[in-house]
């Protein structure tokens, strides 16, 4: 572990994002056209609005950044930088986090956008604090891009790794409450929806929505995205091998 | 005491490498001298790079050892003393030519002062603030050159360093390789291009996974009785020199 390789990792995915100033537009424009359709779509229901809109910003960062990430890595795989990394003194560790820390700051951003755009223009209802949603937001993030860390072994080319994208995604997006209560569901599917993170970030994204005013009050979901996020990225570096076949 | 120049950087013994079903690497033994430049000559497909990664340890090796400084190849301590260049330049596309070189200085912690220094080592002065994407592949190769010299490793593994370069450059190139060895590293460098044995102090001729030859290019064209590198490797693969006549 090195903090200064870690931050160098942070700072170069930054800049390459920097340079692609169409991704970084779709990174940060796209959530906030998806909610305003949503809206539109609710004009005259507000109350359907803010029961789906806070399920969507868990969803939103976290299938963005599955992407964004699978694909990156399956770049640095395939293009031998990540072979000249591994035969530096770069730790598997240093990798993982600079990419987790570059896309939470994306994440940070996007969705500290899509929360103001909900909360003020849209006038979602939130009893809690706004602050905490964008926490929430970030860490689900984070969860995605340890997903798409983990995913990008698996695949070979750049079109594998987005069709891991629903394999991923769909599952969870359809057991985490969004469409039907969780304790709602068959009994084998709920328990599914149990260990599945998606379900765990939207229940934080709804306890805050409902009032939670600080982190501790939604501790528990949050601890057991982060528990996902250290999972996958125990399991990521397990993938990463400076000796290959 | 051994004299420096003589001291053995790399001992290869009874090397094996399996790619697949084949054997890429066969029982392959050799020593590669620190203030040398050691050629690593074969057709492609010949085991070349397959023998390179197992020096640089990013390679699986099925039997045989590889010892680079005293240590065994890929060791912790060895990370930072040897620069690597592949075959495909392994470098971000989508940076510039300087920010590739500050993030692999900052990796290896070494000084934005050598920026600089081996981006004129590699002739490509004026290119700092062009994107990698927007250079020929022959720029491309010495963005990823001038890489592996960050750090003044001193042991240098070079895949094909010069094909595709204009006969100039590539001069200019060996030139480096020679000042190199010349300072006290151990110069490795591959190629398929005969003709390039002879700017070699020592040579390794390769075919079919096994090496055919180890010697002084002088002696292995005195042992051959061969007037070029070319004809001294069909004498010893057993086929007439010269072509059939």
């Amino acid at each position: 572990m090195s903090l200064r390789i870690t931050l160098a990792v942070t700072r170069r995915v930054l800049t390459q994002l920097r340079h692609d100033h169409r991704t970084l537009a779709l990174l940060l424009v796209l959530p906030c056209l998806v909610l305003g359709l949503l809206r539109w779509m609710y004009d005259e229901q507000q109350a359907v609005f803010d029961t789906l809109a806070p399920a969507l910003l868990a969803l939103i960062p976290f299938i963005v950044m599955f992407l964004v990430t699978s694909v990156t890595t399956l770049r640095e795989r395939s293009s031998g930088t990540l072979e000249r990394l591994l035969a530096m003194p770069t730790g598997k560790l240093d990798l993982l986090l600079g990419y987790a820390l570059a896309f939470g700051l994306v994440a940070a951003v996007q969705s500290a956008l899509a929360v103001a755009l909900c909360v003020w223009p849209l006038g979602m209802r939130v009893d809690g604090s706004v602050a905490l949603l964008v926490v929430v937001a970030v860490v689900d993030a984070v969860c995605g891009t340890a997903f798409g860390l983990f995913v990008s072994a698996f695949a070979r080319t750049e079109f594998q790794a987005v069709q891991f994208m629903p394999a991923v995604v769909f599952p969870q997006l359809l057991l985490c409450g969004l469409f039907l209560d969780r304790d709602r569901l068959p009994d084998v599917l709920s328990a599914v929806s149990d260990v599945l993170p998606l379900s765990y970030a939207v229940d934080a994204m709804d306890a805050v929505v409902a009032g939670a005013d600080g982190a501790g009050e939604v501790a528990g979901e949050l601890g057991v995205v982060l528990g996902f996020v250290a999972l996958l990225l125990a399991l990521g570096a397990a993938t990463l091998r400076r000796r290959t076949p | 005491m051994m004299n420096y120049a003589t001291e053995a950087a790399v001992v290869v013994e009874e090397l094996v490498v399996d790619r697949g079903r084949t054997r890429a690497v066969d029982h392959v033994s050799f020593v590669a001298r620190a203030g040398e430049v050691t050629g690593l000559l074969g057709p492609s497909g010949c085991g070349k790079t397959s023998l390179m990664r197992a020096l640089v340890g990013v390679q699986v090796v099925a039997s045989g050892s590889v010892t680079v400084q005293g240590l065994p190849a890929g060791h912790r301590e060895l990370r930072d003393r040897i620069g690597y260049v592949t075959q495909a330049p392994s470098v971000y596309e989508d940076l510039t030519v300087d920010e590739n070189l500050r993030f692999f200085a900052q990796v290896l912690g070494v000084g934005d002062g050598q920026v600089d220094e081996v981006r004129q080592a590699v002739d490509l002065t004026e290119r700092g603030g062009s994107r990698v994407a927007e250079l020929s592949g022959g720029q491309r190769s010495r963005v990823s050159l001038a890489v592996a010299l960050l750090g003044s490793p001193s042991l240098l593994v070079l895949d094909e360093p010069t094909v595709g370069l204009d006969p100039v450059l590539r001069q200019e190139l060996w030139g480096l390789f020679h000042r190199l060895a010349a300072d006290g590293a151990a110069v490795l460098v591959s190629s398929h291009v005969m003709d390039e044995a002879e700017r070699c102090d020592r040579l390794l001729l390769m075919r079919e996974g096994k090496l055919i030859a180890d010697d002084t290019p002088g002696g292995l064209l005195g042992s051959t009785g061969s007037a070029d590198v070319e004809s001294a490797f069909l004498t010893l693969v057993g086929a007439p020199a010269g072509g059939a006549r």
